[in-house]
């Protein structure tokens, strides 16, 4: 049924989506509210280099992390909107 | 030539370049002027971003809010929660939004509310929070004109407002984004040269956010030097000084990343680029663009900091002559920047953390971004280049707001509400009149700035956080939120966020009108008034929720929008 297969496309692009989000979310969570506030004090106990490590997540290792999840979060899509024929023209 | 003429030399080409580039770029169609004709490549459209994201406050101030006020580790918040919104943006916010691809963040929750008491809330959320933070910017360009170009301030405030009424009211959008773009490679440039030699004096090591984790000339790490020299001076430890409490670093961090997500100039942004699929990914370019700046600003803190605290005190105990103080401190000390006032008449410059006897009685953040070239002894270009940078910054991020204002003016109060038949060729008309207005409306703020003036960059995000933000989300992610629950969210949001800024800070940030004082022990659960935004948001989500589920559901059409811009394109029948 043509109709349906329509709305099982939505609703499968829409679940994966909500996946991608939580997985993602999640990380970003853990890497800036996580690793540079909640656990700074006991991750400052390991150093990297001149860092402690906690202190370097709250003013580097967050950044890079937040670059690296947009990517991914991009790149996922783009590869799930093919896959369901959900690509749109270029402009 | 001398240092005001090169510096004249280099902002008055960057200058010029802004106007070629707007001269190139008018806008001949609504299209155009708000949205830049929906033709921009992601990674041009990140640059522009990049710069109109970046403001006078991070170009200047930043550094030194971290490496001073929030004595290092404190500063965090800003440089989590200024970038970690980007990740918001991208996953819950830009995307739909683009999708749903119209002009404005106002507009959106108008047709996603089915009201125009909802578009008129939204738009008075918008406007307060981008007036409040554009008076910064002018500001900012009149400082800068005044220190470095030694023009009076009314002065250089004149020459930025020329120069932004030129290009955002002959291009709108269009020609604001391609000279965003010169703004972030001047700026960048500008940011990025001091750090790498302060970087190569202190460590050796050439990337300054290497340099901030490697070993000084001495063989011990920065960052323990630094440490054991705040320690020494009474102050606290430069990697651990947590700023009010765990709970109220989160609350700041999560605040001014919400904030960023639902700030409207950033939004419209994300409207310029050409699908879906482009607007992630300019996310993505945006934040890298960003983070040369942001990873950069820990290390200059960091580095900028220690260079002042050896120039005041080479070895524990020792300290610096006040006839033997270098040439960059008596000029910073002619502007006010720096201050010494020999209490004990010793002669030397005592600088410690006991209030009582700190000679060094002022030392404003500023100087760690704007005397940097000097203390590491580098050529006049280079300070030069940090004035045009300092000045591309405020104007680039000017001109994004005043689109935002001006757009929200004549598109959602003209055309969508109150005046519905104007013709397209009458509303660019008025588009342009708007931003006439929104510019000179902002010089005028600039020159007589209210009192609520100062930290009010902070406030804007609270506001944002707590109103327009939940709003959005909301309408991307629930079919069931009604207009009425969204309207009384976003005003409970708001009203909860004010009322707790104002009852610590005076209301309208009138001294002496707070009635319960700014003192930590009055706060709630220790959140300090800038951090705030997270709890108006929570306040904002809960009111929206509970209304809305009291309220009849909204129309069919309305959740057929919602399902219509959660998804690229139509899935295809076949």
């Amino acid at each position: 049924m043509a109709l349906s297969d329509a709305e099982t496309i939505r609703r499968t692009y829409w679940r994966e989506n909500r996946r991608w989000m939580l997985i993602l979310g999640s990380i970003w969570f853990v890497v800036s509210l996580g690793c540079g506030v909640l656990w700074v004090e006991p991750l400052n106990q390991i150093r990297l280099g001149g860092f402690k490590l906690g202190f370097w997540f709250a003013q580097q290792g967050a950044i890079y992390a937040f670059i690296i999840l947009i990517f991914s979060y991009a790149s996922v899509m783009a590869r799930l909107e093919k896959r369901l024929g959900l690509e749109e023209p270029e402009a | 030539m001398s240092l005001t003429e090169t510096t004249y030399w280099v902002v008055g080409a960057s200058f010029a370049l802004y106007i070629l580039i707007a001269i190139r770029s008018r806008a001949g169609t609504t299209q155009e002027f708000y949205v830049a004709g929906k033709g921009i490549h992601p990674v041009a459209n990140g640059m522009a971003t990049a710069a109109d994201w970046m403001s006078a406050a991070s170009f200047i101030s930043m550094a030194g809010l971290i490496g001073l006020s929030y004595n290092g580790y404190g500063g965090s918040v800003f440089l989590m929660g200024w970038t970690g919104g980007y990740v918001i943006l991208a996953m819950l916010i830009a995307p739909y939004l683009r999708k749903y691809g119209k002009f404005t963040v106002p507009e959106f929750i108008g047709d996603r509310y089915y009201s125009d008491a909802a578009r008129v809330v939204a738009v008075i959320c918008l406007i307060i929070c981008s007036v409040t933070y554009v008076i910064g910017q002018m500001k900012g360009i009149g400082v800068a004109f005044s220190r470095f170009l030694e023009t009076d301030y009314e002065t250089g405030l004149f020459s930025g407002m020329f120069i932004v009424f030129f290009y955002a009211v002959l291009g709108g959008m269009k020609g604001i984004t391609y000279t965003q773009i010169a703004q972030f490679c001047v700026l960048i440039f500008a940011y990025t040269v001091p750090a790498i030699f302060i970087s190569l004096q202190l460590t050796g090591q050439p990337i300054p956010q290497l340099g901030l984790g490697s070993t000084l000339a001495d063989g011990t790490y920065l960052l323990q030097k630094l440490d054991q020299t705040l320690l020494d001076l009474g102050f606290q430890e430069y990697t651990t000084s947590v700023r009010g409490s765990t709970l109220n670093m989160a609350a700041f961090t999560a605040s001014l990343m919400i904030g960023t997500a639902g700030l409207p100039h950033v939004i419209i942004r994300f409207f310029t680029v050409p699908t879906v699929r482009a607007a992630r990914a300019s996310a993505g370019w945006a934040l890298l663009f960003i983070a040369v700046l942001y990873t950069t600003a820990p290390a200059v803190a960091a580095m900028a900091r220690l260079n002042i605290m050896q120039t005041l005190a080479p070895e524990p105990g020792q300290h610096l002559a006040i006839e033997e103080r270098p040439a960059w401190f008596k000029n910073w000390e002619q502007t006010g920047l720096l201050g010494i006032d020999d209490k004990n008449g010793d002669g030397l410059i005592q600088y410690s953390a006991d209030p009582e006897t700190n000679e060094l009685v002022k030392l404003d953040n500023d100087i760690l971004v704007l005397a940097n070239p000097e203390i590491a002894n580098l050529p006049n270009w280079v300070i030069a280049l940090v004035a045009a940078g300092g000045l591309a910054a405020a104007l680039s991020t000017a001109a994004g707001l005043l689109l935002a204002i001006s757009s929200a003016i004549s598109h959602d109060l003209l055309k969508r509400t109150l005046m519905p038949d104007i013709s397209e060729r009458q509303e660019l008309m008025a588009s342009r009149l708007a931003m006439a207005v929104a510019v000179l409306g902002a010089g005028y703020l600039g020159l007589n700035p209210p009192g609520f003036a100062a930290g009010t960059v902070a406030l804007a995000f609270g506001l944002a956080a707590a109103s327009l933000f939940p709003a959005l989300l909301l309408g991307i992610f629930s079919k069931r939120v009604t207009r009425e629950g969204a309207i009384l969210g976003m005003l409970a949001g708001i009203g909860v966020t004010l009322a707790y800024v104002f009852q610590h800070k005076g209301i309208m940030f009138i001294p002496g009108t707070g009635f319960l004082g700014d003192l930590p022990p009055n706060w709630f659960f220790g959140i300090e008034p800038n951090a705030f935004g997270v709890v108006g948001a929570l306040v904002n989500f809960t009111v929206s929720l509970f209304v809305s589920r009291l309220t009849a559901p909204p129309p069919e059409s309305v959740q057929q929008l919602v399902e219509d811009i959660r998804i690229p394109v139509s899935p295809r029948s076949s």
